[in-house]
């Protein structure tokens, strides 16, 4: 059995901070690369930041925001192939715009309409994982079932610091080191679960350490830290290409905002430092250090700004001019083969509803 | 057709259908190397390969979550849980999973798994290798569930399993793995989902059962020839439920009583018996009984027999209702 390296104890960095921590750099990613991944952000930015106000508008329902959690999805992605997958939680929910999938869609689930139904196979994106955890062992499958049908294909499954004190986190990454499945394990350590700080989570020092258990490598990436987050994962892809099976990255950031808009995080967390984080968001240190390389135009900025608004205009409107769901689609999908008993009930409720719901 | 223990059936319905399709794989504790505690799988490494019968950690909310990722990759995965209590982990994966993932996808995405466990009591085994868990699977919407009492539809139901578009369930009494043999017809059989079957033809009263309690119900059958003609239905599929079947013997006898070994609150007996109650009402002679495990913790395997429907019970509960 091979050796497994204890995990790095370190945050890695490559962004610097323009004054007294020096810029580093990703070997292998062209200038166009960097705006290109520039544009990944802002578009999760986007989303995140017009999602809030299309719920206080009442124009979507209860929303899980994912404000400077933009680095560690987009740095994450960027370093995958279109046919690897992507298991995402709900932290994640927006993350097939990375993969072409229209805001109208992701918009729609969050309205609770049936329009935002995909097919996880036209993007490799697996539906929401709304229960904490529970996509690990899905993650783990695919990548394993991909393997053994001899294709390339690798999964990454996102998950927060929460997610690892529950048992199906366990089983999963567990299942997928014994398969030695080409899986990456990419953990959101956001330092909160709701209320609950990592604190009352865990007793271990780092969410990394978990790795050694399973037999696998683990990196600690500063998770606002674009370039950190990608290079951490293109290494971890290598090696799930390379057969030597599942990596775990432990992205570290602070939660700066609630845990979804039904939250008010001001009776439990760190005000303080969440100004503090608010200063070195990932996007802005991300522009930042474009600007300093000297990539980044203000044009650049206004156009890459103004598509992403024009992504979410375009979506919000499509959303909300969808038809009102029909109600056979309360019983339409449920199986494949429905037992007959679902018909008589559909026929009926249509019946006292005088056939008005079409 | 060959005469095979009910456990036979089962593994030569595997051997089956890894070679009909080679999508199928087959994974669980113990499924490899030892052919599954009781055998089920036997064979299957060898001839199929170690990428098709899989030894799987100990873990069976992994074994099943991993199912539905292999469901995504292309794989028609047969799920064993190595006895009924020990499912309980993969409820989770079930309820939040299993029966929801078509449906979150639009109908786009199909996940054609089966899990199937043996299930049941009197087989004096120590705790939680006992239990009658078919309630809680069959309460989960987008899962079908079948539980066969003969060899031949253990084969053909977990055939049928195995090419259903659909998760499904199959329950194996384990109580007959080898107490019971029976003509099994070789190669390809397949016993369609929501057929009942007559076990025995009978006018004056039906015995409602499945699993391990169809063949205890045919017993009490007997013990009451001379003093009413009993007909035996076997419901097979718990669901999709033959309805018509229940409510056709319901109509010729006028006379029900549910045999069922779970625990009787809410168990599936209380769906037959609402069933009846809102279809067959004006057929009935006489109120739908229920002879049904009690609501405790199955006991320890020295007075398992105590709570265990029994041929004694059934036909009590029957003579009352004939004089009812």
């Amino acid at each position: 059995m091979a050796q497994v390296a204890a995990a790095e104890p370190e945050l890695r960095r490559v962004i610097g901070d323009g004054e007294t921590v020096a810029d580093g750099e990703v070997d292998g990613l062209s200038e166009a690369d960097l705006v290109a991944l520039y544009r990944d952000l802002v578009l999760l930015r986007t989303y995140d930041e017009r999602s809030v106000v299309y719920h206080r508008q009442g124009r979507i329902g209860t929303y899980a925001i994912f404000w400077n959690h933009e680095a560690m999805q987009a740095g994450a992605a960027f370093a995958l192939g279109d046919d690897d997958w992507i298991f995402p939680s709900y932290r994640e929910s927006a993350i097939g715009l990375l993969r072409g999938m229209p805001a109208e869609t992701i918009l729609s689930w969050w309205r609770g309409h049936p329009a935002g139904w995909w097919n996880p196979a036209d993007y490799n994106v697996a539906s929401i994982s709304v229960p904490i955890a529970t996509h690990v062992p899905h993650a783990a499958g695919l990548a394993w079932g991909k393997k053994l049908r001899g294709e390339d294909a690798c999964a990454i499954a996102f998950f927060g610091d929460g997610a690892t004190s529950e048992g199906a986190f366990h089983e999963g990454a567990n299942f997928a080191a014994v398969m030695r499945a080409p899986l990456v394990l990419l953990c959101n350590n956001n330092g909160w679960a709701i209320s609950t700080p990592l604190s009352a989570q865990t007793r271990a020092e780092a969410l990394v350490d978990k790795a050694v258990g399973y037999g696998m490598p683990g990196t600690r990436v500063d998770g606002a830290d674009v370039l950190a987050v990608y290079e951490a994962t293109r290494e971890a892809v290598e090696r799930a290409r390379g057969g030597e099976g599942p990596s775990f990255i432990e992205a570290v950031t602070y939660r700066t905002a609630p845990h979804a808009t039904a939250d008010d995080p001001r009776v439990y967390i760190d005000l303080e430092r969440v100004e503090a984080e608010k200063k070195r968001e990932c996007v802005g240190r991300y522009e930042g250090y474009l600007r300093r390389l000297g990539v980044l135009s203000d044009e650049a900025v206004e156009e890459i700004r103004g598509d992403a608004a024009d992504v979410m205009r375009t979506g919000i409107g499509a959303a909300e001019a969808e038809s009102p769901a029909d109600i056979g689609l309360v019983f339409e999908h449920a199986y494949v083969d429905p037992p007959p008993s679902l018909a008589a009930d559909l026929a009926d409720l249509r019946r006292i509803l005088g056939g008005s719901s079409g | 057709m060959a005469e095979l223990t009910l456990v036979e059936a089962i593994n030569d319905c595997f051997h089956t259908e890894l070679e009909r399709d080679e999508n199928v794989m087959v994974l669980g504790q113990d499924v490899g190397r030892a052919g599954g505690v009781f055998r089920a799988t036997a064979g299957l490494l060898d001839r199929f390969g170690a990428d098709r019968c899989v030894d799987t950690p100990l873990a069976e909310a992994g074994i099943l979550g991993s199912a539905v990722g292999l469901c995504m990759a292309g794989w028609r995965p047969v799920c064993e849980m190595q006895y009924d209590a020990f499912s309980y982990p993969a409820l989770d994966q079930l309820i939040t999973h299993v029966g929801r993932y078509h449906w979150r996808t639009g109908g786009r995405m199909t996940f054609p798994l089966t899990i199937r466990m043996p299930y049941g009591g009197g087989v004096r085994a120590p705790e939680l290798h006992d239990d009658s868990p078919e309630t809680y699977y069959v309460h989960t919407p987008g899962v079908k569930v079948a539980i066969p009492s003969t060899p031949a539809d253990a084969k053909g139901l977990l055939a049928a399993a195995i090419r259903d578009p659909d998760p499904v369930v199959v329950f194996e009494p384990k109580l007959h793995y080898r107490t019971m043999r029976g003509d099994v017809p070789e190669g390809d059989y397949v016993v369609p989902l929501g057929q009942a079957r007559i076990a025995r033809e009978g006018s004056d009263l039906t015995l409602v059962a499945y699993g391990s309690m169809v063949p205890l119900s045919e017993q009490a059958a007997d013990a009451l020839a001379g003093e009413a003609s009993v007909e035996v239905l076997d419901i097979r599929t718990l669901k999709p439920l033959d309805e018509e079947a229940l409510l056709a013997s319901a109509a010729k006898t006028g006379r029900v009583v549910i045999v069922q070994e779970a625990p009787r609150v809410a168990g599936f007996g209380a769906e037959l018996a609402a069933i009846l109650a809102e279809k067959a009402m004006l057929d009935l002679r006489g109120p739908v009984v229920r002879v049904t495990g009690f609501d405790v913790p199955y006991p320890y395997w020295q007075i398992e027999d105590a709570y265990m429907p029994s041929v004694e019970r059934v036909v009590d509960a029957a003579r009352r209702l004939l004089r009812f």
